[in-house]
C-alpha cells in the first residue's frame, strides 16, 4: 500500500497535499475511571492520496466509510494514529502549538451543516472575522471590517449585511458565509465535507458553482467529500471511492464514471437515479445485499468481499493492492477488477 | 430587514453597532419578561425594597441604632412614636428593619456573585477540558453538594471568625457547586456544536473557545441562576445570623430574629419584634425567586407553559 496514487488527466500542477498511509483508529474503551481498551474502530485505514494545485479531488462512499474522519484528519481536528499528511512538503500531523496554528492557515474546511456550524450569538461580521481574531497578524484590526466585506462580496452576499445574525439568512446564504469564513485566511487547500448535502437541490447547484468559480479565481485546490455522486461528478477532476476506511478505486472523473473497474464503484454508480425516464430499466442494476460491516471488526482480506458477487477464496486471504488492473489505466483495489458500464443503457 | 436600514447601520462605527445590538437584545428580553405577570410583581416589590434600603441612610438617623442614645422603653408595643414597637434595648424595630435590609441584601447579592463566578469558572473548565480535569472538578463539586451547606458554613465561620467579609466568602464558597453543575451541563451542550469544531479548525485556542463561544452561550443561564441563588444566599445569611454566627456589629434580619429570640420576645408575645424581619426575608426571597423563574423562562423557552 505504499504505492502513491497518481493518474493522468488535467492534473499537471505541483502536489500541494500528500497523504501517506494515513491511519486513524478510535479506541473502544470500557470503564469510567480506569479505562481499558477493548477494541478499535478502524475509521481510516491506510489511505494514500495526492492533491495537485487547482485540482478538485472528490471523495465518495456511503455513510460510515470514514469520509468525515478523513476530512477531520486533514484539518488536524483529529490526530492520525499513523501516517503523514504533508502540505507543500511540511508534515502537519507532527506539528504542535504555534506551528500548527500557522500551518492551519493553508488548509481550511467548509462544514456540512450551515445551520449549526455558525454561532447563533455572533454576527456575520464576527463569524467571518473570527479567523482574524485567532490569527491577528493576518490583518490589522482597523483593516478587518473591510476584509470581511470583501469576503462577503466574494461569495456573492451583500457586504452591508455584515451586522446581521445567521438566523436572518437562508441555508444557501449561510453556507456562503461558511465558505467566506474558510477563505478569510487565504488558504490554498479547502476541505469541503459534504458542503451541499444539507441544502435544497436548487441551492446545491449555486453553491457548487460558487466553489468552482472561486477555484478558478483564487487557484484553490479542493478535497470535495460527498455521498452524492452526481454532485461529485459535476465538480471533481479526480475521484476516490472509499469503503470501510480504505480507498478502493481512484481515477479521473471519466475513469470512475465511465470505466469503473471495482465492483463497489459499479454498485454505487448503478444506484444513481437516471433523469431520463426512457433509460429506466434499461440499465445494468446492481443491488448490494447486507450492511457495511462494522469498522471495529472489518472482514479479512478485501473488505468488500462480504457483499461482493465476485468474491472468491483469495479475497478472504489477500488484501488487494490499489494498482492499475484489468486492462484499465487507473488503480483499483480488486483482485478481479474488470470494467463494467453501469451508467449508460445497455440495450 | 430592508436593505436601506442595514445600509444605514453599516455606516456607523463598530462600537455604536455593538451598543445598538445590546440595547436591542435588552429590549427583546424585556418584551418577553413583561409577559410574565408573577415576574413583574416580584420585580416591582424587589425594586421597592432595594429603593428603601438605598434611601435608608438619608431618610433615617443612624444614631437610632446606638443603644446608648435611644429613649424607647423595653419591648414596647407599636405606638405613634415607634410604629413597629421597640426592641429589648429600646430601639425602634422599624429602624432596625430598614437598616437590616441593607445588610441582608448586600450579603445576599455579593455572596451570590462570588458563588456564580466560582461556579461558572469551574463549570466551563470542567465542560471544556473534560477527562481528568472534569472528573476532579466535578468530584469536588459533588463533595460540596453532599456536605450539608449549613453545617459547612457554620464550621467555616467558626474557623474564620465572623464578620461581614467572612460571611460573604463562606456563603459564596458553600453554594457554588450547584451552579458549577448547571454551567458544565450547558457547556457540554455548546461544546458539541459544530461551530466550536470549526473554531478549532481555524486554530482557536482554549481561551478563545471558552470566552468567545462558550461563555456568551451560557451567560443567559448564568444570569437567571444568579437571581435564583440570591434568594438562597439571603436565607443562608439569615439562618447563620439567627444561630448567632452573624457579624455582631451589623444588624441584619437574621441578627434581629436571633436577638428577639434571645430577649424572650416569643414568650413575651412581642410579635412586632419577630414579624418585620421575618416578613422582610419572606418578601425578598419570594421576589428574587419570582424574578429568577421569570428570567429562566425567558432564557429557556421550553420552560414556558404550553399556551404559547
Amino acid at each position: 500500500m505504499t504505492h502513491a496514487v497518481t493518474s493522468g488527466g488535467m492534473s499537471a500542477g505541483e502536489v500541494v497535499l500528500e497523504v501517506r498511509d494515513l491511519v486513524k483508529y478510535f479506541p473502544i474503551t470500557r470503564g469510567v475511571v480506569f479505562k481499558r481498551k477493548i477494541g478499535e474502530v478502524k475509521a481510516v485505514d491506510g489511505v494514500n492520496l495526492q492533491l495537485r494545485r487547482g485540482e478538485t479531488l472528490g471523495v465518495v462512499g456511503e455513510s460510515g466509510c470514514g469520509k468525515s474522519t478523513f476530512a477531520k484528519l486533514l484539518v488536524s481536528l483529529e490526530k492520525p494514529t499513523s501516517g503523514g499528511i504533508s502540505v507543500q512538503g511540511q508534515d502537519i500531523s507532527r506539528l504542535r502549538g504555534r506551528e500548527l496554528t500557522r500551518a492551519r492557515r493553508n488548509i481550511q474546511m467548509v462544514f456540512q451543516d450551515p445551520y449549526t456550524s455558525l454561532n447563533p450569538r455572533m454576527t456575520v461580521g464576527d463569524i467571518i472575522g473570527e479567523p482574524f481574531a485567532i490569527h491577528p497578524d493576518v490583518a490589522p484590526p482597523q483593516d478587518r471590517r473591510r476584509r470581511v466585506q470583501e469576503l462577503l462580496d466574494l461569495v456573492g452576499l451583500n457586504p452591508d449585511h455584515i451586522n446581521r445574525y445567521p438566523h436572518q439568512f437562508s441555508g444557501g446564504q449561510r453556507q456562503r458565509i461558511g465558505i467566506a469564513r474558510s477563505l478569510a485566511l487565504k488558504p490554498e487547500i479547502l476541505i469541503c465535507d459534504e458542503p451541499v448535502s444539507a441544502l435544497d437541490v436548487s441551492i446545491q447547484a449555486q453553491v457548487v458553482n460558487l466553489l468552482e468559480g472561486l477555484q478558478d479565481e483564487l487557484g484553490l485546490s479542493y478535497i470535495f467529500i460527498a455521498h452524492d455522486l452526481s454532485v461529485v461528478r459535476h465538480i471533481a477532476d479526480r475521484v476516490a471511492v472509499m469503503y470501510l476506511g480504505k480507498v478502493v478505486e481512484v481515477g479521473t472523473d471519466l475513469d470512475i464514471y465511465d470505466h469503473p473497474t471495482h465492483p463497489y464503484t459499479q454498485a454505487l454508480l448503478s444506484a444513481v437515479p437516471v433523469p431520463d425516464p426512457a433509460l429506466r430499466g434499461h440499465r445494468d442494476q446492481i443491488v448490494l445485499e447486507g450492511d457495511v460491516p462494522s469498522p471495529a471488526n472489518p472482514p479479512s482480506g478485501c473488505r468488500f468481499r462480504t457483499r461482493c458477487w465476485k468474491a472468491q477464496e483469495i479475497c478472504a486471504t489477500d488484501v488487494p493492492a490499489l494498482e492499475p488492473r484489468g486492462g484499465s489505466d487507473h488503480p483499483s483495489a480488486c483482485h478481479f477488477a474488470e470494467e463494467r458500464d453501469v451508467v449508460h443503457a445497455i440495450d | 430587514m430592508s436593505a436601506q436600514s442595514s445600509g444605514q447601520t453599516a455606516l456607523t462605527s463598530a462600537r455604536a453597532i455593538a451598543w445598538a445590538r445590546r440595547r436591542a437584545a435588552l429590549a427583546g428580553f424585556w418584551r418577553e419578561y413583561r409577559t410574565q405577570r408573577t415576574g413583574l410583581v416580584g420585580l416591582a416589590f424587589l425594586l421597592m425594597v432595594i429603593a428603601l434600603a438605598l434611601a435608608t441612610p438619608w431618610v433615617t438617623d443612624a444614631g437610632g441604632l446606638d443603644p446608648t442614645k435611644v429613649h424607647g422603653g423595653r419591648l414596647d408595643a407599636p405606638s405613634l412614636a415607634y410604629p413597629l414597637g421597640t426592641d429589648e434595648l429600646g430601639r425602634s424595630v422599624l429602624l432596625l428593619t430598614l437598616w437590616g435590609a441593607r445588610v441582608s441584601l448586600l450579603v445576599g447579592v455579593t455572596a451570590t456573585l462570588l458563588a456564580i463566578v466560582i461556579g461558572s469558572l469551574v463549570g466551563i473548565l470542567a465542560g471544556h477540558f473534560g477527562g481528568w480535569t472534569s472528573w476532579v472538578l466535578m468530584r469536588l463539586a459533588d463533595w460540596f453538594i453532599v456536605v450539608p451547606t449549613l453545617v459547612l458554613a457554620m464550621v467555616l465561620l467558626l474557623v474564620l471568625g465572623s464578620n461581614l467579609f467572612t460571611i460573604i466568602v463562606v456563603i459564596g464558597v458553600a453554594s457554588w457547586a450547584g451552579t458549577a453543575r448547571l454551567i458544565r451541563a450547558q457547556t457540554l451542550a455548546v461544546e458539541g456544536r459544530p461551530y466550536l469544531e470549526r473554531a478549532r479548525a481555524l486554530g482557536a485556542g482554549h481561551w478563545h473557545q471558552m470566552s468567545r463561544h462558550v461563555l456568551p452561550n451560557v451567560m443567559p443561564l448564568v444570569l437567571a441562576s444568579t437571581t435564583l441563588q440570591v434568594a438562597s444566599a439571603i436565607l443562608l445569611e439569615s439562618t447563620l445570623s439567627f444561630l448567632g454566627l452573624g457579624d455582631p456589629n451589623q444588624i441584619s434580619w437574621g441578627t434581629m430574629l436571633h436577638r428577639a429570640y434571645e430577649a424572650g420576645a416569643v414568650s413575651y408575645g412581642a410579635w412586632w419584634y419577630l414579624l418585620p424581619p421575618g416578613l422582610g426575608i419572606l418578601v425578598v426571597v419570594l421576589c428574587f425567586t419570582l424574578c429568577g423563574r421569570a428570567m429562566e423562562s425567558v432564557v429557556n423557552p421550553r420552560l414556558r407553559g404550553g399556551g404559547r
